[in-house]
């Protein structure tokens, strides 16, 4: 009842919506970077929407599947192949049993999620099983998955395969992914010192374009553009920041804090990159490049609901779905 | 911090987290489920307002008696890096400098920075030191520092910029306890010196 990673990847980790309610405490929420791609594939099979699913970067992990199950991909596009053949995103797979999983080539996208019918057993510490690297605790010992370890799938069912030649059998519906990400320039709000950037420095903001610098990672988002300037020196006295806090670095450079931020900062904050926008960010790779726009909360808001509908819509469609596979 | 309590305390449907700091109290909500409670207007004016009316209802201030933490603290040179230069820079004593950091009774402003890390303050003028120009890659969880009028110990190891004075033998930091961190906002803090056979006795427990 388990997946066995035969080769491990750059950084596979079993990541769910984060842990909340402990940021006082300097502990980071966490969670998978790419949220909505993580609700997704969990919606695909069935699950809870945030039951912890693995994140992979690329090079991603190759697996073997030690039993029979149901799972699914989201997020990047990684040239995924069961066995010879590709398996396709975005669709519950059935697979079975000794089918090995593995990712050719970074086609589109910086984060694969892989979810099973029903789950993985995972550690669970202050309520998620996410893993918190820096702490060595939650998700699989605390850690990111090495060669030859097991991870455990928390049910066992029992599929009927229609052939027996293959190794997977795909659904035949798939999820319209394309409704969650922004292709466009990434949308952001005003933040408390905007204002203290210079003129010059908050027209570059408006309409900047960036690229995403290389020592990019879990933490956050390093921007190269325009350089901007504060008449502020030094550091402010630190206040809370946010996942898509957007600050200012004494270098003129930003940063756009994601999944591993820190609790508190004392950066200018110049803005603050929309809640709806972060699963496209998260899929950007070093070197890609956004221009930003700025939008009123208002808006940014009505994006979330948007994609609450889209997520429930989904939700109700795998439901359905599976519950006339499982009828059968 | 009160108002911080007080929130805390009424457990407000779709708040995610409760964030003090120095001058400010951020919240952190549920933005998805939120809209489908309130339709119309945003949600961020409606908890802007919530906070605003918290603070002016809490003016007369739920006065919570603040914990009292004492902190062993060993400052021998093995463990203090920073300690000398520091005393030469004030033209103070090592013993002048362990003397006004153990003497007042240190208030946690807020937990930052890294799991556990208690930005408290404030040190005696006397002691008041900048930063190092260039942080250091690895400091020893425990390491007690002076960051201009600010003290605080590393939980973990980590890099780290603050001047190190000392270091305490205890955990303050520990994941596999239900509460995993010693010290809370908050709190008050007092320090007492202890030598280099106390620390590593009590290291040991």
């Amino acid at each position: 009842m388990s997946i066995q990673i035969i080769k491990p990847g750059m950084l596979d980790t079993l990541q769910d919506a984060g842990r909340y309610g402990y940021q006082q405490l300097g502990i980071n929420p966490g969670g998978a970077m790419d949220r909505t791609a993580m609700q997704m594939v969990n919606l695909l099979v069935g699950n809870n929407r945030n039951e912890p699913v693995l994140e992979m970067h690329f090079p991603a992990a190759a697996l073997v599947f030690e039993t029979d199950t149901m799972m699914a991909l989201s997020g990047a596009d990684f040239s995924a192949v069961m066995n010879d053949e590709e398996v396709p995103t975005g669709k519950p797979v059935l697979v079975k049993k000794d089918s090995l999983l593995q990712f050719k080539k970074q086609n589109k996208g910086a984060r694969v999620y892989l979810a099973v019918q029903g789950g993985f057993v995972a550690e669970e510490w202050l309520e998620s099983g996410s893993t918190q690297l820096q702490l060595k605790t939650g998700g699989f010992a605390g850690r990111a998955l090495r060669k030859h370890d097991r991870l455990f799938l928390k049910t066992e069912y029992s599929y009927r395969f229609r052939n027996n030649d293959r190794a997977f059998e795909a659904f035949p519906w798939q999820a319209n992914s394309s409704v969650f990400y922004q292709e466009g320039p990434l949308r952001f709000v005003i933040g408390n010192e905007f204002g203290l950037l210079d003129a010059a420095s908050q027209q570059a903001l408006l309409s900047g374009c960036f690229t995403i610098g290389n020592d990019s990672d879990r933490m956050g988002y390093r921007l190269s553009g325009p350089a901007l300037q504060t008449s502020v020196t030094g550091e402010m006295i630190s206040t809370a920041v946010t996942r898509g806090t957007i600050q200012l670095l004494p270098t003129g450079q930003l940063i756009v804090l994601m999944a591993e931020h820190q609790t508190t900062g004392g950066y200018p904050r110049v803005g603050y990159l929309v809640s709806a926008d972060l699963p496209s960010l998260a899929q950007k790779r070093a070197g890609e490049s956004f221009c930003l726009q700025v939008i009123k909360m208002s808006e940014a808001e009505k994006l979330v609901h948007r994609q609450e509908m889209n997520l429930r819509q989904l939700q109700n469609a795998c439901n359905f779905r599976l519950q006339q596979y499982q009828g059968h | 911090m009160s108002l911080y309590n007080c929130l805390a305390d009424q457990k407000i449907y779709g708040v995610l987290d409760l964030i003090p700091a120095y001058t400010s109290l951020t919240l952190v909500y549920d933005l998805a489920l939120l809209t489908q409670k309130y339709p119309g207007g945003t949600v961020y004016e409606r908890m802007k307002k919530l906070l605003q009316d918290a603070a002016a209802n809490n003016k007369t201030g739920t006065h919570i008696i603040p914990r009292k933490v004492e902190m062993p603290v060993c400052y021998d040179s093995s463990l203090a890096p920073d300690l000398l230069s520091l005393a030469e820079l004030h033209q103070l004593t090592v013993e002048e400098v362990i003397q006004l950091h153990t003497a007042p009774t240190y208030h946690v402003y807020m937990i930052g920075f890294l799991p556990g890390f208690a930005y408290m303050g404030s040190v005696d003028k006397k002691i008041i030191t900048p930063r190092r120009a260039t942080p250091r890659t690895k400091v020893p969880a425990g390491s007690v520092g002076i960051a201009g009028e600010q003290t605080g110990i590393y939980p973990l190891d980590s890099p780290g910029g603050w001047q190190l004075i000392g270091q305490t033998p205890l955990e303050l930091f520990d994941t596999t306890k239900e509460d995993p961190c010693l010290l809370q906002p908050g709190d008050q803090v007092q320090f007492y010196p202890v030598s280099l056979t106390e620390f590593q006795k009590l290291k040991q427990v």
